[in-house]
């Protein structure tokens, strides 16, 4: 072995010592991929050359299963594909069916709806942030996070029985009003959760490790962003001025006063792993004063007035799209005039921003492919369908 | 700008394409060999600056024919427009558009997978949900399950 940096590069023009780049396997078992996804890293040394990710171990066909089911059937299977925001799923979903049908929802199932899509928002969020600081090596605020979330958790399974895949948001309506008690409920969580945030910020986001380990890792510049379809806290994190919820506005959030998070480079660059981190804490606290209006002017009513007996859309087809915890999410109904769709595309967020991965992890070490990885937020589910 | 004067401007830009505006939709149907030149000229231009692919999905229309759709939005200006692009069933070729958004690479590798028509000019079209030796595209209407995937059976 030689001995000097000289001796070295002389070995190596010699063709002694061989530098061929080394292929190595991220996964699919891997803690940092969040479920089971396998990223093929080419390395040049430790520095990574390209990135390959191999997807689909979780692929179960859901466009497949759509089209053999009425379109009721389908939401069950819609809380399966993002586990971890399956309220924001059954919206998407609920809406583009009421679109095809051209129906109205009453105000008190359109205020429900808003409420819990947010509070979903924040546990999703908790857990993107939970994660990512274990990803990087701070375990305990992701107990912090977790406890929250619990919480919001608790809150859901009092008003639908479920923890998780909820099967909540019907078309037309939903399928059960809240629990008694669940104003007072979200209240008391807002009241206790936003301390949260700012105990967050302190042991973790503004935590010297845990800048260096982000700020200036993974840059996505703007144009970029756009031209892979990235969204949600991708985007903004870029700097990218860009939500669904205000820009393409369904539902009610026209009616509420809040602010587009947008990341702003405070730490490093515009767009490294650090932006994309804070637009998902800054965001928290928005939906946090959405729900804060929306349960200021909660109204009472029927939730099932809307809800058709018959569910059979007229012939034709629409893309709609909400506003997921990670991005745009989007649903392609066709309808033949049958109880059964003709065919149901998911455009899911996690599958088009894990797209980008290869572009912004070139030259970054492999301890960074999981910073990288750990502040794009994907889910498996959602990425596979 | 709505799909009819986004229609009558690409007319007056591609007169000899065969560009034909859907009513029910609205979307505009693009022939396979013409979709890459509509596409980049949809993101150029000024006044339209489509940047922003939000779907492209595979249909298969049940009449021998199979479908592309592509979603757009101009996150500067704010408007969407819908392209389609039909293909016959037994020759399913069209341009990629792939160059012209990176993200229609993960789509169109999805359209090819599950629904079959063939991105010339794609770079990396390989499958992508499915094992990379499956047979068939499990999204055509007359797919058959096969009963035995490397000699394990398929339980479905």
């Amino acid at each position: 072995m030689s001995e000097t940096l000289e001796a070295l590069q002389e070995d190596i023009a010699a063709g002694r010592l061989q530098t061929d780049e080394l292929v190595l396997n991220m996964g699919p078992q891997h803690p940092s991929t969040h479920g089971v996804l396998r990223l093929e890293l080419v390395l040049d040394g430790e520095a990574v050359v390209k990135v390959i990710p191999h997807l689909g171990y979780l692929h179960r066909c859901f466009e497949k299963h759509a089209e053999a089911m009425t379109y009721p059937q389908v939401i069950p299977y819609t809380d399966r594909m993002d586990y971890l925001a399956a309220m924001n799923n059954n919206h998407g979903y609920a809406l583009a069916v009421e679109r095809l049908m051209g129906i109205e929802v009453p105000e008190r199932v359109e205020y429900i709806r808003i409420i819990m899509a947010e509070l979903q928002r924040i546990a999703s969020h908790l857990v993107a942030i939970g994660t990512f600081g274990m990803d990087i090596g701070a375990f305990t605020p992701f107990l912090y996070c977790f406890r929250d979330r619990e919480y919001i958790l608790d809150i859901f399974e009092r008003t639908c029985g479920a923890r998780l895949l909820y099967n909540y948001m019907w078309v037309g309506g939903l399928s059960h009003d809240v629990h008694d008690g669940f104003e007072k409920d979200v209240a008391e969580f807002i009241r206790k959760f936003r301390p949260t945030i700012k105990e967050v910020n302190d042991l973790l986001n503004y935590n010297k490790i845990f800048i260096e380990r982000t700020a200036n890792v993974g840059v996505l510049p703007p144009d970029v962003a756009i031209s892979y379809g990235c969204s949600g806290p991708m985007l903004r994190g870029s700097g990218v001025d860009f939500d669904l919820r205000r820009d393409d506005p369904y539902s009610i959030y026209d009616r509420f006063d809040w602010e587009v998070c947008v990341g702003k480079g405070d730490a490093g660059t515009v767009g490294d792993c650090w932006d994309r981190h804070m637009v998902r804490v800054w965001e928290m606290e928005q939906s946090c004063n959405i729900i804060e209006q929306a349960l200021e002017s909660f109204p009472e009513g029927d939730i099932t007035e809307a809800i058709p007996k018959r569910i059979r859309p007229p012939k034709g087809e629409i893309y709609t799209r909400v506003e997921n915890p990670r991005g745009e999410l989007g649903y392609y109904v066709i309808s033949d005039g049958s109880q059964n769709p003709f065919r149901v595309k998911a455009r899911g967020p996690s599958f088009v921003n894990l797209s980008v991965i290869d572009e912004i992890s070139r030259g970054h070490l492999i301890a960074d492919i999981v910073a990288i990885l750990g502040s794009v937020d994907i889910v498996l589910g959602e990425v596979d369908r | 700008m709505e799909h009819k004067e986004i229609f009558d401007h690409l007319t007056a830009l591609f007169p000899e394409t065969g560009l034909e505006f859907d009513e029910d939709v609205p979307c505009i149907v693009v022939p396979p060999a013409a979709i890459r030149d509509v596409s980049l000229q949809v993101r150029d231009d000024e006044m339209l600056q489509f940047d922003f692919l939000m779907c492209l999905s595979g249909v298969d229309n049940a009449d021998g024919t199979l479908g592309v759709v592509y979603h757009l939005h101009s996150v500067p200006l704010g408007h969407k427009l819908t392209l389609k692009v039909i293909v016959p069933a037994d020759n399913p070729h069209l341009q990629s558009v792939e160059r012209v958004w990176r993200t229609a690479d993960w789509h169109e590798r999805e359209a090819y997978d599950l629904v079959g028509m063939v991105f010339d000019g794609h770079r990396d079209l390989r499958r992508i949900l499915n094992p990379y030796d499956w047979e068939g595209h499990p999204l055509r209407k007359d797919y058959e399950v096969p009963e035995f995937y490397n000699g394990m059976k398929v339980p479905y």
